[in-house]
């Protein structure tokens, strides 16, 4: 297993607890975050100069805040307030942890 | 291992055509066989590339495209307007060999779903354990008579798959005198796009506004009004194009006279200098042609959870030519999301699994208002189980506070990285 599908499976496993028993399909994370990769590059690897942010390698806890930032509407954007708002906490989770894997 | 060599390559297919083996390793959960892909533009391109990625490598991936290079229909418009050339938009296939990818330049000439063939038109068959349709649309020309011909076609343009009719709309542009009027028909939605046709009468009015003056914009809208962020077209329209562009609803186009470029409505005849007719689509022809039930005789009905086919197992749909979700927009950006949905459900396929039960897309589409000005609309889609479709999630998406240069770097941002997620 990839290191980014270990962690993504960790993150989901401790997420779901009891519920863990449905077994979740382990390319959530990365299924997910490939959401992302049109504006933010694939696997968070912006084209550089293209004024897009690079998530890959961002740390964890910096992403997830930024990301709960914008669905509260705390931080000004012209269109993230509006895409946060369609991901849960727990897919933010998943999101944010498999990009801070992305070295 | 993310590159195959080419006797790798043909050695897998070998293994797919003796065995016809559909999951790579016996007992594990890693996903091997061969993958077609047919149409390479932003669901086909971005299939090809995923299905390499996600397997590393396991999984053979072959792509077949008629042309030898991508022009993308988004920014199109631009060149329409003068603000970019063609080159600009244009973008080669190499980046897909880099993952493995084997490309073929040729056209499909038929699907035989039940043996999973496909026979190329230069000749010669492939076998596959999943094949991947991305055909986008075609037009269809049954409604207006006298363009359902390829001279009148070539005088009356679409320009609305990105080539020679962007170059050649942008030559019509230029070559029509002060004073002229450029007519634009939007068909009756669901088309792709919808709102090129709006970003593309705006950024018109821009150039004319500057440099012809007194030229004019019509839209002839079959449509009861503006189809996507009306709100912002009609405040841009009316800030910025008020003398030059005039929006008629309900204006379905009925025929043409193609020497004096008039539009035939149907109470009403409008002669004009510059007449670009977007015709009605329909689902790509390798659709009907390869039997898949289609939905008023148009599009594709899929499984999304899996973009598969509802009536031909095997046989996956992405982009344009499907039936949409509710409120889902035919646009290069979804086309990428279907072919990611896609490609994680086909590995977990091929791998003995089933696909992700919550699959989950979403959609950002930048139009221009003039060079620099663009507006969005954003939505988010998530798999409803009951209802077997995905719905757009409640709260989520929306469109711009207002037109912004911000918003117009960040369109040409999107593209850049929306063409490097497809092909590099």
């Amino acid at each position: 297993m990839k290191p980014a599908h270990l962690i993504a499976a960790l993150a989901l496993a401790a997420l779901t607890g009891s519920a863990a028993a449905q077994a979740p399909d382990p390319h959530l994370a990365r299924n997910l975050a490939a959401t992302c990769a049109n504006c933010h590059g694939t696997n968070g690897r912006a084209v550089p100069g293209s004024g897009m942010e690079a998530l890959a390698g961002t740390d964890k806890a910096k992403l997830v805040e930024k990301f709960r930032e914008y669905r509260s509407g705390i931080r000004p954007a012209t269109v993230m307030h509006q895409i946060a708002k369609g991901y849960s906490d727990e897919q933010i989770e998943l999101i944010a942890a498999y990009f801070a894997a992305q070295k | 291992m993310m590159n195959l060599n080419r006797r790798d390559f043909l050695r897998t297919l070998g293994t797919v055509a003796a065995g016809g083996a559909l999951y790579g390793c016996a007992g594990g959960t890693r996903a091997g066989g061969h993958v077609i892909v047919v149409g390479g533009g932003f669901g086909g391109a971005t299939a090809a590339k995923y299905l390499r990625m996600w397997s590393g490598g396991g999984v053979a991936v072959t792509l077949i495209e008629r042309n030898t290079q991508f022009i993308s229909c988004p920014i199109s418009n631009l060149v329409v307007s003068g603000e970019k050339q063609l080159g600009d938009i244009t973008l080669g296939y190499e980046g897909l060999a880099k993952w493995g990818v084997r490309v073929i330049h040729d056209e499909v000439a038929g699907v035989d779903a039940a043996k999973r063939t496909i026979r190329l038109a230069r000749g010669g068959e492939m076998s596959y354990d999943r094949l991947v349709l991305s055909p986008g649309v075609d037009f269809m020309y049954e409604g207006t008579p006298a363009l359902n011909n390829a001279a009148a076609q070539d005088q009356i343009l679409h320009a609305w798959k990105a080539g020679p009719q962007t170059v050649a709309l942008r030559k019509q542009l230029e070559d029509m005198k002060d004073g002229g009027v450029f007519a634009i028909t939007v068909p009756k939605a669901p088309y792709r796009c919808p709102p090129g046709p709006y970003e593309r009468a705006s950024v018109v009015a821009g150039y004319l506004k500057t440099h012809k003056p007194k030229s004019k914009v019509l839209v002839l809208d079959a449509n009861e009004e503006v189809q996507s962020k009306k709100g912002l077209f009609l405040k841009a329209w009316s800030d910025l194009y008020k003398d030059i562009l005039e929006y008629r609803p309900n204006s379905e186009l009925r025929d043409v006279d193609v020497a004096s470029r008039t539009a035939i409505l149907e109470f009403d005849k409008v002669k004009t200098d510059v007449l670009n007719v977007i015709p009605p689509q329909r689902a790509g022809d390798i659709a009907a042609k390869s039997g898949l039930k289609l939905v008023n005789n148009r599009w594709v009905e899929i499984d999304w959870r899996s973009m598969e086919s509802t009536s031909t197992p095997g046989i996956h749909i992405l982009g344009d030519a499907i039936f949409p979700a509710p409120t889902m927009p035919k646009s290069g950006h979804m086309a990428n999301q279907h072919a990611k949905l896609a490609a994680a459900a086909i590995l977990n396929l091929l791998a003995g699994q089933a696909p992700s039960p919550t699959p989950l897309v979403m959609n950002t589409c930048y139009s221009f208002i003039d060079a620099k000005n663009a507006i969005h609309v954003a939505s988010v889609h998530v798999y409803d189980a009951d209802k077997k479709t995905l719905q757009p999630v409640q709260g989520a998406g929306g469109v711009s506070a207002a037109r912004n240069e911000l918003e117009g770097k960040a369109a040409l941002g999107w593209a850049q990285n929306i063409w490097a997620d497809m092909l590099t």
